[in-house]
């Protein structure tokens, strides 16, 4: 058994390894015709960038991306400046550089990579998923006995920030950076993903398809570990379910096949203000033009948001959303279920989580007021300052840098619910409803508890959760996901998740069950 | 202001200490000579097992003492001058008080077994103890087998931290089954069966007679009183604790297995006072014992004193006993009064029901005659306190705890739920005709 999970460690190092390499690879010769292609479908009027790259591009083949991307780079923003000091504005691209290069790369490409898609996506995915899956299944047997494995997890080097945990650190940062500002080094893994992605909705793979596989395989097999470690707990297993089932379904193969059918593309679980974009011009336009379905699509969002949401957190709490639907929860309750014991608990932390996630919320409604505004006023400023660059701030900061990078980046280091916890603005909004208006509420038995400190050392929230079990207190807290792992991992049952009359739901006590009544009385009457 | 002085800074003793705090502004030192800050002694294996970091079991942040001027002392109490009110720290250091709380906790029993000073000997009480075993036993290869004597919950929870780093266990019981002090039959032979899962090698009906040294002075194997030598690096003693009050002797506080106290927890000396598992209660309520070394009721007596001393006198008048634990992977949970065999009142009758494959069971223990619920034990299942609590102080028959017996269920959402099955076994043997009735959300919160 052990040597099948060396095996598979291996395998998956391999895998990993061929990966990491791929972005470095590669031959590249833009040919006459694909210009052409590209120059159409991105709408670019500026001859100047196309007649320099004729001269310096087309037909030259390029090794790895190293010349073609600051070539191609070189050439927008010489043109760009060009038609800028002759007033076409017309002509001037706002693409994004970056995303000009991923577009000419990915026509460009050419070699044993490109003319060999599924031996590649073996050598990547299909190595990563087996080696992965070798590594994870023996522990069925491993393990032992069902019950709470949380052995050695403070021993071992890569749960306890140790080299491997920086290493991952490291990794993930550089691989979101990569993929959020030098999409061009991820177009030689859209290859490998090409064959899915044309089966699904009929185009080739952009980058933002290799990492919505990427990001459900690694659910997918991940989930196969926490159905292993938590097989003795029902809520774990079925909580497991239903979110990898919404981002299978949901995320990942419905918007494709929408594509497919001529239909924007939609994830329908993903609700506003975490769809931070909802209510830009853009999409609103793109949904108002796609006649019924887009319209549906406009009406769902916001009833999503403004009733589905805040109903369901009265019935369930927000974990129904946080930790049963959304993606974000669902790669924090999978991939980042080892590291969940990072969160700090502090009381330090709780205050700049609640500036942070209040702030951000703030931030995203003001946002959204002010594209509103300027989308029936179509006036491109609100009070002076222009919606165009509060939107591009917010994108930058909280979409990619906060929500992708560290997000998931910190994962090794600083816990798994980092976003979540810190700056998902649905959160905040869920938060409030759950804190003030919900039946939800995790009880504590009566005196039972015993401080031992397991609960609040495996909340991936940071909720120091036994400062309120060791007072005989329900945690009713508004940042609590209701991931459950609380509960199991208690050795003395003191904690439930339930949802139930909202009367005496938070039970402030000052001598616990188990001591003589008459000094309850006491207490009472003092305070 | 009046000076609070308490020695021990475990549960009791800091209970007592923000128990005071609450209630006034007396000046408030702690003395411990264990760890600057409480932690929760509860915890030490979790340390050993790689769940968590030692600073995880202390429940307060540094900060939190300062903030509430609880003054924390890191030395050792020498004696207590009781004439004088004042404490002799080792250095020699005094200390003055107006009133002492002593809360000095247990000391692993040691019952004298040749060898028991040997290196690689060790109890398992302190936040010392658990660095010895980090020693002792930092994996299988330096300790190649650990012999474990009493088969108490210290013991299981022992073998279940060496066996979190694969070292080979091998468990002497002296009972016939395992705890059957404590727990009935049916239970204990269903943790005998459960520890012998985990690959331990549970050895019944087995004394300790010597523990043999190397040329080392260390422990090389023990013997046992079936005549068998078995060779092993760690002997863990866990035969029970008994209170910490030697440095007492002399001081003129009465003692006895414990430090003497009233229901008000008074010593015979004026202005001290003692708690937690060092106390002995003059006379125990109900079923109690003199000396509970158990979480909860230092926590109480911490309670019920800081209402005392803040100048309301209360008694420590703990309500239905209850407790729990966790037998490697099976917690136990047990409220009211279910007695094994062995020292079963004449009038108590138990109905058992057992899970045909999973490791799942409950007694309920009832009187014979009248058919009150005098007390209930799961393993495998959680159990709803407020509830049970209700139906002890009620006096309910065992008829209506199994037909309301839903209401009581704490296990997480979507669990398998047993209380059919439970019922239908009663009803079996009983010849009654009990439905279980549904949850309701309405009988858990009303309070009556
Ligand atoms: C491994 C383990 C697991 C346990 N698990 C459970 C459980 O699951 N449930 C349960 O109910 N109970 C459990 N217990 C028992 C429970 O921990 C004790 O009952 C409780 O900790 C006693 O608290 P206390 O405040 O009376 O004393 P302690 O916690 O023992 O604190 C006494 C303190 O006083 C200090 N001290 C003693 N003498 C002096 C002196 N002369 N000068 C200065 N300082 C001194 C000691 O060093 C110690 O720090 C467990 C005990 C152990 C050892
Ligand atoms: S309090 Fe419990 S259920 Fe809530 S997030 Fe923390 S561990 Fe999960
Ligand atoms: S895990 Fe359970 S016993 Fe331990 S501190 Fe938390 S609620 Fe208390």
């Amino acid at each position: 058994m052990k040597t099948i999970k060396h095996i598979g460690l291996v395998l998956f190092l391999v895998g990993l390894g061929i990966f990491s390499l791929l972005p470095l690879t590669g031959s590249f010769t833009l040919s006459a015709d694909n210009l052409a292609t590209v120059a159409e479908n991105q709408n670019i009027r500026s001859e100047v960038f196309v007649q320099e790259l004729e001269r310096k591009v087309v037909g030259k083949t390029f090794n790895g991306l190293s010349t073609f991307s600051p070539t191609v780079i070189k050439a927008l923003e010489d043109a760009n400046t060009q038609h800028r000091k002759d007033k076409e504005y017309n002509k001037i691209m706002y693409v994004s550089p970056h995303d000009m290069v991923a577009n000419l790369a990915k026509v460009s490409g050419e070699g044993f990579l490109v003319n060999n898609k599924v031996l590649m996506w073996f050598l990547t995915f299909g190595l990563g998923i087996i080696g992965a899956l070798l590594f994870i299944l023996p522990d069925a047997i491993l393990l032992g006995k069902k019950g709470i494995k949380n052995n050695g997890i403070y021993h071992s080097n890569s749960t306890s920030r140790g080299w491997i945990a920086w290493l991952v650190f490291v990794y993930l940062i550089t691989f979101y950076l990569l993929l959020y500002f030098r999409p061009e080094y991820a177009v030689n893994w859209t290859y490998t993903v090409d064959p899915i992605s044309q089966w699904l909705s009929g185009n080739p793979a952009g980058h933002w398809f290799v990492y919505g596989f990427m990001y459900t395989t690694v659910m997918t097999v991940m989930a196969a570990r926490m159905y292993i470690k938590y097989r003795h707990n029902a809520y774990q297993m079925v909580r497991t379910t239903s979110v990898l089932f919404f981002q299978i379904v949901f995320a990942f193969l419905i918007p494709e096949i929408m594509v497919r059918l001529q239909m924007p593309y939609y994830d329908f679980k993903n609700a506003f203000p975490l769809d931070y974009d909802f209510f830009f011009q853009w999409n609103l336009r793109s949904l108002l033009n796609s006649g019924g379905i887009g319209l549906f699509i406009l009406v769902w969002g916001i009833v999503l948001t403004l009733i589905i949401v805040p109903v369901m957190v009265y019935f369930f709490g927000k974990r129904w959303y946080c930790s049963w639907v959304c993606g974000c929860g669902g790669l924090a309750e999978t991939l980042g279920d080892p590291y969940r014991q990072h969160s700090s608990k502090s009381l330090f932390s709780w205050k700049v989580e609640r500036w942070l996630v209040h702030g951000v919320l703030v931030f995203a409604v003001g946002m959204t007021l002010m594209t509103l505004y300027s989308f029936f006023t179509e006036s491109g400023t609100v009070l002076g300052i222009r919606t165009q660059s509060v939107q591009n701030t917010y994108s930058l900061l909280i979409g990619a840098f906060f929500a992708g990078v560290i997000g998931t980046g910190f994962y090794p280091i600083f816990g798994n619910r980092v976003w979540c916890r810190f700056g998902c603005p649905l959160a905040a909004y869920l938060g409030f409803v759950q804190r003030f208006k919900s039946r939800f509420r995790i009880t504590t038995n009566g005196g039972q508890c015993i401080s031992c400190g397991n609960c609040s050392v495996y909340c991936e929230q940071g909720i120091d959760v036994r400062a309120y079990a060791q007072k005989g207190e329900n945690i009713i807290r508004s940042s609590c996901v209701g991931c459950g792992i609380c509960s199991a991992v208690c050795p003395r049952g003191v904690l439930k998740l339930e949802n139930g009359p909202l009367k005496g739901r938070i039970n402030p006590t000052d001598v616990l069950l188990g001591n003589d009544v008459d000094l309850m009385e006491l207490m009472n009457k003092k305070s | 202001m009046e000076h609070i002085v308490i020695i021990g800074n475990g549960i009791s003793g800091i209970t007592a200490a923000r128990h005071i705090r609450k209630l006034s502004d007396k000046k408030i030192t702690v003395i411990s000579n264990e760890n600057a800050y409480f932690f929760s002694r509860t915890a030490l294996m979790y340390v050993y097992m790689g769940h968590m970091k030692f600073e995880h079991t202390q429940p307060y942040e540094n900060w939190f003492w300062k903030k509430n001027r609880i003054e924390l002392l890191t030395a050792y109490v020498e004696r207590v001058d009781t004439e004088n009110k004042k404490l002799i720290l080792q250095n020699l250091q005094e200390i003055n008080f107006d009133k002492l709380i002593i809360a000095t906790g247990s000391n692993p029993n040691k019952f004298g077994w040749p060898g028991q000073d040997l290196k690689g000997v060790q109890g398992l009480y302190s936040k010392q103890d658990l660095e010895m075993l980090e020693a002792n036993a930092p994996n299988n290869e330096v300790c190649k087998r650990a012999v474990i004597v009493g088969g108490g919950l210290i013991g299981i929870e022992m073998a279940e931290m060496l066996r979190s780093r694969d070292i080979p266990v091998t468990f002497l019981v002296r009972e016939d089954s395992f705890w059957n002090i404590v727990l009935p039959k049916g239970e204990s032979q269903m943790i005998n069966e459960h520890i012998r899962e985990h690959h331990i090698d549970l050895q019944l009906n087995t004394n300790l007679e010597t523990i043999v040294s190397d040329e080392h002075g260390r422990v090389k194997a023990v013997t046992t009183d079936k005549g068998e030598t078995i060779a092993c690096n760690v002997v863990g003693l866990t035969a029970g604790v008994s209170p910490n009050i030697n440095f007492l002797k002399d001081s003129g506080i009465s003692l006895g297995k414990g430090v003497k106290v009233n229901q008000y927890l008074e010593t015979n000396i004026a202005d001290i006072y003692a708690i937690g598992d060092c106390a002995e209660q003059h006379q125990p309520k109900g079923n109690r014992r003199p000396v509970e070394a158990v979480w909860y009721t230092g926590r109480m007596m911490g309670e019920a004193l800081a209402q005392t001393i803040c100048g309301r006198k209360t008694p420590y008048n703990p309500g239905h006993w209850f407790n729990s634990a966790k037998f490697l992977d099976i917690e136990y949970q047990t409220y009211g009064w279910v007695f094994p065999e062995a020292v079963k009142k004449e009038y108590e009758e138990h109905f058992h029901w057992r899970h045909p494959k999973e490791k799942i069971c409950i007694t309920i223990a009832f009187h014979k005659e009248s058919r009150q619920f005098l007390g209930i034990n799961t393993l495998g299942i959680r159990m709803r306190h407020e509830i049970v609590d209700r139906w002890l102080t009620q006096k309910r028959s065992v008829e209506s705890v199994l037909e309301y017996l839903k209401d009581a269920n704490f296990d997480p959402e979507f669990y398998s739920q047993y209380e059919k099955d439970i019922v239908a076994h009663y009803n079996n043997i009983f010849g009654t005709n009990i439905n279980p009735k549904k949850k309701s959300w309405k009988r858990i919160f009303s309070k009556a």
